[in-house]
């Protein structure tokens, strides 16, 4: 037990505690409460909102392009707005989808898990929210105007660069990708230091659960993985902007050198928006099947190595491209291996069924879903790693299919089981299990449909990225059929919407702990208050509400008349410090705005740098301004007992 | 398992074959055996979890630890030492087939250069007498049974060449150089398609390979080697005299005539291919009359400009074009 020196301020009842932390912790009401809140609960449920729009937008994109390739020659759409549309579709779906909505839902439930108050630097994840919104509004707004990228996700030079791409559409291909890897960056900053520095009491590195474990993984990929495509995509940007030649072979530059740093990142990426899917698939894992995962340290292990490996994959991006052979095998030795951290987690999580027992709830669903579309897309990701079958299928169909399985497989089914996890926490409503089997059944079938056929139109010889096909291809058929999956899938979605619509009014009040789980966010109310915890628990074991039923252990002795949150130590979490928090403030949006303006006018003149830096500099100041009132007070902790 | 299509516009059929050269037949044999081996290890996977989930259970309550957790020990480590040993298999099995395909053609093999424009090919066979270099376009022929070596550029974006029957695929970069060799097993036309993602007409950028018999793409070489005939019927003459007034002659080559820019394909022996438009159109006179009027209905985003021709020229300018076979 840990006590902290008496404060005459301190009220003792419960009650009065509960007063007295909402007023210090809750948001200012109203609008200007919105855009000023540095809650970690507020700005987790807009991110997550907002990831879902594009999430929606990215799909009925993919959907107008079934519609356009249900048919050989179809006229649905034309080369150039279907170039623009599968560029879109990839863009959001990895920078404005996958990897911003798995970061937000960190955002959200890591410090409840954790049993802390907020995030570490409650004032820069409003600024990272702020700045993915400007970006994500940047590419579509670019896209209604018809300046859509129209390169493709991965924007290979030369086509890409200023002499094959004329116009404004690269440029903002560029930048969108700039605004989204600034708030990836900031948010896995927060992530990494809230879970190293924040975590409850006794929490300790090996007591953690393995959503957290896998968020600190995630966000340790970001770090090193985007900073290589901000990178290349500024370089891209100077090359277009102010004719500098990094990727123009016929001034020495090399178009290969795109590709290598794209996919120093671009493999990294994928296991990015994996790596906290397979978190959710753990959390619900236990609670469904009444028991902890099987293999603890071995989960653990696992998550690192595919973190580790993860960046060491990336050639076989490019086996086509020509490389040593010599090279290459070492990439495919490289990707076959990854499949084995992968592998071992199945095997736990199937281990831990076969032992608990299991409840067929709609998140379990989800999970069972998972583990048979994302095997199938782990067994054609070997096929792929070899050179030789690469090179016959690459860029075809087959890889659409491989891939579609695994990011659908590994992230998107996942996340709509976690959402129908955790939606009761968030909301305090529970979604209706009646439409989320329909809504399950509608995907899994749809997704199967859709992408499967797929398979047989690569080893069939269709290429990927084209916008039509013609009938003595022989390609129309499965085509169709695809087609037709895909609409199982627009409807399994709208169910989705609708069942999100209806519950959020109607759901079953959900009450603490509707599921009976073992974490810490399902000790506080749901929704949570915005201290999240009246008391901060004191951990003891891997899962604590199981462990210790009834009142959990807590801190005692820290002032709830101001926004305190606790600091303990890495490995043991011990109680280290106190840390002074800032209450709202509007500066992280201003900060934002000035960001904005800065990477907008950039793509128009290299004057944009003059404007944009001395706006952005004003508002960091007014950011960093000091208050007497936040006054960053440090005080040790004495340690009682 | 089917994996390549062989499926020629001209015959507008669709033809699953087989592999048609032994570089794809070893691919063939190491997609299949990995195919086969993912679908079993698939079947044993989803098993093992429907039994997991639906398995009766007894009365007694779980409990993390202790003996029932041996078991669940021995299934995970011996699950992961099989799922290495594949692995390791599948690596020594693909490297083996890798070292295969990329082995030296020998002297004998015929070489062929490949440069990827958008949206065609230009196909040269070259020789060390210059004279004897003939150029064609979207139509590639081979002997039978020989090598023959591709040597294959860029010059504008990245493209990348799939002949799925014949060969893997290898991308043409501009600034690097690539090259690939395949040896065709058996007669028969072949259709292959552009691979990397190359701008608005990525989609119909398709050629045909024509693996013939030994004699007979000799005389094939021999002919494409010619110049372009003069036409002798006064349509055809016209015709000529369109081609060489109009804005054809900006992008085109006929080797014999003036016409001698390399911007677009080369048309010496346009009457003699298979396909127009990169592999997207039969070549008939109804087709290529219309291609010349409007490529841009058929092509949206194509480089070349729509014609406007009175009647009478457009009826003697594809006149003249039939000639050139």
């Amino acid at each position: 037990m840990t006590a902290i020196p008496a404060d005459p301020a301190r009220p003792t009842d419960d009650e009065s505690v509960r007063r007295q932390l909402d007023e210090t912790w809750r948001q200012t009401p109203g609008l200007w409460g919105w855009l000023t809140s540095v809650d970690h609960k507020s700005i987790g449920k807009r991110y997550i909102v907002t990831a879902m729009v594009f999430f929606v937008l990215g799909g009925l994109e993919a959907g107008v392009m079934r519609a356009q390739l249900a048919r050989p020659e179809n006229s649905v759409l034309g080369p150039d707005a279907y170039n623009q549309f599968f560029t879109m579709h990839g863009m959001t779906m990895m920078f404005l989808f996958a990897v911003p909505v798995m970061t937000a839902v960190g955002l959200y439930l890591v410090p409840l898990m954790i049993g802390a108050r907020n995030v570490a630097f409650p004032r820069l994840n409003a600024y990272g929210y702020w700045v993915y919104l400007a970006g994500g509004l940047f590419l579509y707004i670019s896209f209604f105007l018809n300046t859509g990228p129209d390169t493709g996700w991965f924007s290979y030079v030369p086509l890409a660069g200023p002499e094959f791409s004329p116009g404004k559409r690269v440029d903002v291909y560029a930048q969108s990708i700039t605004f989204t890897e600034i708030a990836a960056l900031v948010a896995a900053v927060e992530l990494i230091v809230t879970i190293f520095k924040n975590r409850a009491p006794g929490m300790t590195l090996n007591r953690m659960p393995l959503f957290v474990w896998a968020m600190l993984v995630q966000a340790f990929m970001v770090l090193f993985a985007m900073p290589w495509v901000a990178t290349v995509t500024q370089l891209l940007a100077m090359d277009r902007l102010v004719a500098t030649h990094f990727f123009n072979p016929a001034e020495g530059g090399d178009a290969l050198l795109w590709q290598h740093l794209f996919w120093f990142f671009g493999h990294p990426e994928v296991y990015i928006i994996l790596t906290p899917g397979l978190g959710f698939v753990s959390m619900i894992v236990a609670t469904f099947t009444r028991r902890p995962v099987y293999g603890y340290p071995a989960m653990v292990l696992s998550l690192l190595s595919v973190g580790f490996l993860s960046f060491g994959l990336w050639v076989h991006h490019m086996f086509a491209t020509g490389l040593p052979q010599l090279g290459q095998s070492f990439f495919t030795a490289a990707s076959m291996m990854i499949t084995i951290p992968s592998g071992i987690q199945i095997f736990c999580w199937i281990a831990t069924i076969w032992a608990g027992r299991p409840r067929f709830g709609v998140p379990f669903l989800f999970v069972l879903g998972f583990v048979v579309i994302f095997v199938i897309g782990g067994v054609t990701g070997v096929m792929v790693a070899s050179v030789a079958f690469d090179q016959q299928v690459h860029d075809s169909y087959f890889v659409v299919a491989h891939f579609h399985y695994v990011l659908i497989g590994g992230a998107v089914f996942p996340l709509l089981g976690a959402f129908y996890y955790w939606f009761p926490k968030i909301t305090g409503r529970m979604l209706s299990e009646r439409l989320g089997r329909w809504n399950f059944w509608l995907l899994f079938v749809g997704v199967n449909l859709t992408f499967f056929p797929m398979h047989q139109l690569g080893l069939e010889g269709m290429p990927r990225r084209v916008y039509t096909y013609l009938a003595g291809t022989g390609w129309g058929p499965l085509n169709l059929l695809a087609t037709i999956g895909a609409v199982l899938v627009v409807v399994g979605v709208l169910l989705f919407v609708i069942n999100v619509a209806v519950s959020l009014r109607r759901g079953a009040l959900a009450g603490d702990d509707p599921w009976g789980a073992d974490t810490l966010e399902w000790a506080t109310s749901s929704p949570p208050p915005p201290y999240n915890f009246a008391h901060i628990p004191v951990v003891e074991g891997r899962a604590p509400l199981w462990e210790q039923p009834g009142e959990l252990p807590a801190v005692s002795g820290l002032r709830t008349d101001v926004r305190d949150v606790l600091v303990t130590t890495l490995l043991d979490a011990r109680p280290d410090s106190l840390h002074r928090h800032p209450p709202p403030t509007i500066w992280p949006l201003l900060t934002a705005i000035a960001t904005t303006i800065l990477f907008v006018t950039l793509i128009f003149t290299p004057w944009g740098a003059v404007i944009g830096t001395p706006l952005l500099l004003l508002t960091l100041l007014g950011w960093g301004w000091p208050h007497g009132r936040d006054h960053q007070e440090q005080r040790m902790v004495e340690q009682t007992g | 398992m089917p994996l390549t299509l062989a499926s020629t516009l001209v015959q507008q059929a669709h033809a699953s074959l087989n592999p048609a050269s032994p570089q794809v037949r070893l691919v063939d044999r190491l997609g299949t055996a990995m195919f086969v081996t993912a679908a079993v290890v698939c079947l044993l996977v989803f098993a093992a979890l429907l039994w997991a989930a639906l398995r009766r259970r007894s009365g007694a309550e779980p409990v993390a630890g202790g003996r029932q957790e041996r078991p669940m020990k021995t299934a995970v480590l011996l699950a992961t030492g099989v799922t290495t040993v594949i692995l390791f298999v599948f690596l020594i099995f693909d490297v083996s087939v890798g070292r295969s395909i990329t082995t030296n053609p020998g002297n004998d093999a015929l070489q062929i250069r490949v440069t990827g424009h958008q949206w065609w090919w230009e196909v040269q066979y070259r020789d060390s007498l210059p004279k004897n270099w003939a150029t064609t376009a979207n139509e590639i022929h081979v002997p039978v049974g020989r090598p023959v070596v591709f040597e294959l550029r860029s010059t504008d974006v990245i493209h990348s060449f799939w002949p799925p029957n014949l060969s893997p695929k290898r991308d043409q970069i501009p600034g690097n150089e690539n090259s690939l060799w395949f040896q065709a097993d058996s007669a028969g036309v072949y259709r292959g398609q552009c691979a990397e993602f190359c701008g608005h007409q990525h989609a119909k950028m398709a050629f045909l390979v024509v693996a013939e018999p030994a004699d007979q793409f000799e005389g094939w070489l021999a002919r494409q080697r010619d110049t372009a005939q003069t036409p002798t019927d006064s349509r055809a003459r016209r015709g000529k005299d369109v081609f060489m007034s109009a804005s054809c002659v900006m992008c085109h080559a006929i080797s014999g005539t003036s016409a001698g820019s390399r911007i677009g394909p080369d048309l010496t022996h346009l009457a003699s291919r298979r396909t127009l438009a990169a592999g997207t159109l039969p070549n008939t006179r109804e087709n290529l009359t219309g291609w010349i009027v409007d490529p841009q209905a058929i092509k949206p985003g194509v480089k070349m400009p729509p014609n406007q021709l009175s009647g009478p020229e457009l009826l003697a300018l594809v006149a003249y074009l039939e000639t050139l076979k």
